[in-house]
């Protein structure tokens, strides 16, 4: 950053975004990993435990408050958090579908998986549920090719896809809401 | 058939130290520590023949030889555990069963390479990965196997796991130092190599999961040994993640050098084609490496048995050959389309071009486009030779290998496959009837 960098300038006062004191404890052993003045290599794990704290996506407060932790420039985090696909850069339901589309998954039927979700929701791929219960994605290979068709649900991987296992695991998203809380979120009380 | 790195794979527990130690763990470690010095190892290594698993086959002792050693400047060695590669799952089964295997072989190969500090650059996606191989660390650490004076050496590391965000192209050894930096993932021109200025711009050094757990085994071994299994420079053992339309799809520790045949049609491998299908083509090591059709991927051009090492596998280059590459092993039969499968990879590579050079970025859509017609039936005779007139125009004008990688799928399926892209030029109608892939079922879904 040049020296003479004028530009935008964070209006803490104004975003009302806090961090759970759990979630910043971890944040700062994290940040510790990394030799002095290298914390900015913190900025991908900040941005996924700011993420399990902030309903499942980053807003342009939230990113703020990471770079104001990090001491970076807003669109030092801006421009990381729209690079990488993990990031949700607007709102997405309670439960977060990644189905695998790439080849492997393709060959044992990954598009029936989808088709089949899109159908049960009655969403379209990229889209949640009017409730805000599901958002469904489709997702580039996930290194569970020997188990397709599969998907993700937070932190679990579900192999060895059939549209009869995917519509008891909706159902049973729907009912037992601990299932799909953010892996970050529990990582944090561990902390 | 030996098996180094998955011998204990079936023993309960194996993912715990107490477990890992009784079944010889950490013996390779403390062999290092109190017996041999820094670049003893180092030499063994590349005594060994050990070659990078990740996809590039660069052998590992002279990597490790190039390293930059200034007075008075820190190194590092980076794990590249951001296995994306599609059909390549090696990494996180290894991983995730037996942690210990891949710390062991960071302390080890840290040791040799005099780094002070090392880190495992995880996908983000793996995250229940993540907490498997924080686990273990927290193990090793406790057991004084990591941190200050390790088993009373005076040799010191820290070791930490690093999440990625999700980006293929972090798995480009540059991208992901770029990455593990806190940056986009775009990759660096090279040179300088990551050997003399790589982390932080410190002499780095980045290794594959399954190159970095092999190096106990080398240390216990000695290099001479290790070199011994295989063939010729195919030395030692690989994983190879088999996938796609076979009985017995998963991960196995093969010996380099085992007849392609064997491993594919014999029960203590793949076990055959799924449905007793005949075979149509196989990508054998990740979805970059060109494809071949059956004949000529279990035979030569000359007609000689295809083994599973280097040289065979590459054996009459592009024109009639592939490449080991990750060891994600692709196997499709005869009621696949070569068209539609290489649509769905090109718009893979589409989708995870970083978007720097413009070959890369510009042209993996156009052939996504082009593919697309195809399947459409909307493709003329001329959208072939588009096709490959595009890929040759990627190929060789990127910055990093993600150009080859996109062009070359394209490439080998216009070069193996092009009836089957006219067959589907002069009659649109059956690439719709193409089934293409294994119906799940039909089930109606209940509507909530």
């Amino acid at each position: 950053m040049p020296d003479n960098y004028t530009g935008y300038k964070m209006d803490t006062n104004n975003t009302n975004i806090n961090f759970s004191e759990e979630a910043l404890q971890l944040m700062h052993k994290i940040m510790r990993r990394y030799p002095e003045g290298r914390q900015k290599s913190a900025i991908l794990p900040l941005l996924h435990i700011a993420q399990a704290e902030s309903e499942g996506w980053l807003s342009a407060p939230v990113m703020d408050k990471v770079a104001e932790i990090l001491k970076v420039q807003p669109i030092e985090v801006y421009e990381v958090a729209s690079f990488y696909t993990m990031f949700n850069l607007k709102p997405v339901g309670k439960c977060v579908i990644e189905v695998c589309r790439t080849g492997p998954c393709w060959l044992l039927g990954a598009e029936d998986i989808v088709k089949f979700i899109e159908r049960k929701l009655n969403i379209k791929e990229g889209e949640t549920t009017a409730d805000g219960m599901f958002t469904l994605k489709t997702v580039e290979c996930l290194a569970s090719c020997g188990s397709a068709p599969m998907m993700q649900v937070g932190e679990k991987y579900h192999e060895h896809l059939t549209c009869e296992k995917v519509d008891e695991l909706l159902d049973d998203y729907r009912v037992n809401t601990n299932e799909h809380i953010s892996h970050w979120a529990k990582d944090k009380i561990k902390a | 058939m030996k098996r180094l790195l998955l011998q204990h794979i079936d023993v309960p527990g194996i993912d715990t130290l107490s477990v890992y130690r009784e079944h010889g763990g950490y013996k390779a470690l403390e062999k290092a520590l109190k017996d041999m010095k820094p670049d003893d190892i180092t030499e063994e290594v590349k005594k060994s023949g050990l070659r990078g698993r990740g996809g590039a086959g660069f052998p590992t002792g002279l990597k490790w030889s190039f390293l930059a050693k200034p007075e008075g400047v820190e190194r590092y060695l980076v794990c590249n555990a951001d296995e994306s590669e599609p059909g390549t799952f090696k990494d996180r089964f290894l991983m995730s069963k037996i942690p210990h295997a891949l710390i062991e072989g960071m302390i080890v190969s840290s040791f040799a390479l005099g780094a002070k500090t090392s880190y495992i650059y995880i996908r983000g996606e793996l995250l229940y990965v993540y907490h498997i191989l924080e686990k273990a660390i927290a193990e090793a650490y406790d057991a004084g196997l990591l941190g200050k004076n390790i088993m009373g050496s005076g040799y010191s590391l820290d070791l930490y796991v690093h999440p990625g965000g999700g980006a293929y192209i972090c798995g480009e050894e540059t991208a992901l130092i770029e990455s593990l930096e806190g940056k986009r993932g775009n990759p660096r021109i090279k040179p300088p190599f990551p050997a003399v200025k790589g982390l932080w711009q410190s002499p780095t050094v980045v290794n594959n999961v399954e190159t970095i757990s092999a190096v106990p085994h080398i240390v216990n071994m000695g290099g001479d040994a290790y070199a011994a299994i295989g063939v010729g420079k195919s030395t030692g053992t690989k994983l190879i993640s088999a996938c796609g339309h076979i009985k017995k799809p998963g991960v196995y520790e093969i010996e380099l050098g085992l007849p392609v045949e064997e491993f594919l049609f014999s029960d203590e491998y793949c076990g055959g084609i799924r449905n007793d299908k005949k075979l149509k083509a196989v990508v054998a090591g990740g979805s970059s490496v060109p494809i071949l059709p059956g004949e000529l991927f279990l035979k030569t051009a000359n007609g000689e048995p295809r083994l599973m090492s280097y040289e065979s596998l590459s054996d009459g280059g592009f024109a009639t050959g592939t490449m080991l590459g990750s060891g994600g092993f692709i196997v499709m039969d005869e009621d696949t389309s070569v068209v539609k499968n290489l649509w769905n990879f090109t718009r893979f590579y589409h989708h995870e071009s970083c978007g720097q050079c413009s070959p890369c970025r510009e042209g993996t859509g156009w052939m996504e486009k082009v593919l697309h017609k195809f399947l459409e039936g909307h493709a003329n005779m001329n959208d072939i030779d588009l096709l490959w007139d595009i890929q040759s125009k990627i190929e060789g004008k990127t910055i990093c290998p993600l150009g080859e990688a996109a062009s070359w799928p394209v490439a080998s399926a216009i070069r193996h496959f092009r009836s089957e892209f006219e067959d589907y030029v002069k009659n649109p109608q059956k690439i719709k009837d193409v089934k293409h892939y294994y119906r799940v079922n039909n089930l109606d879904p209940v509507i909530n």
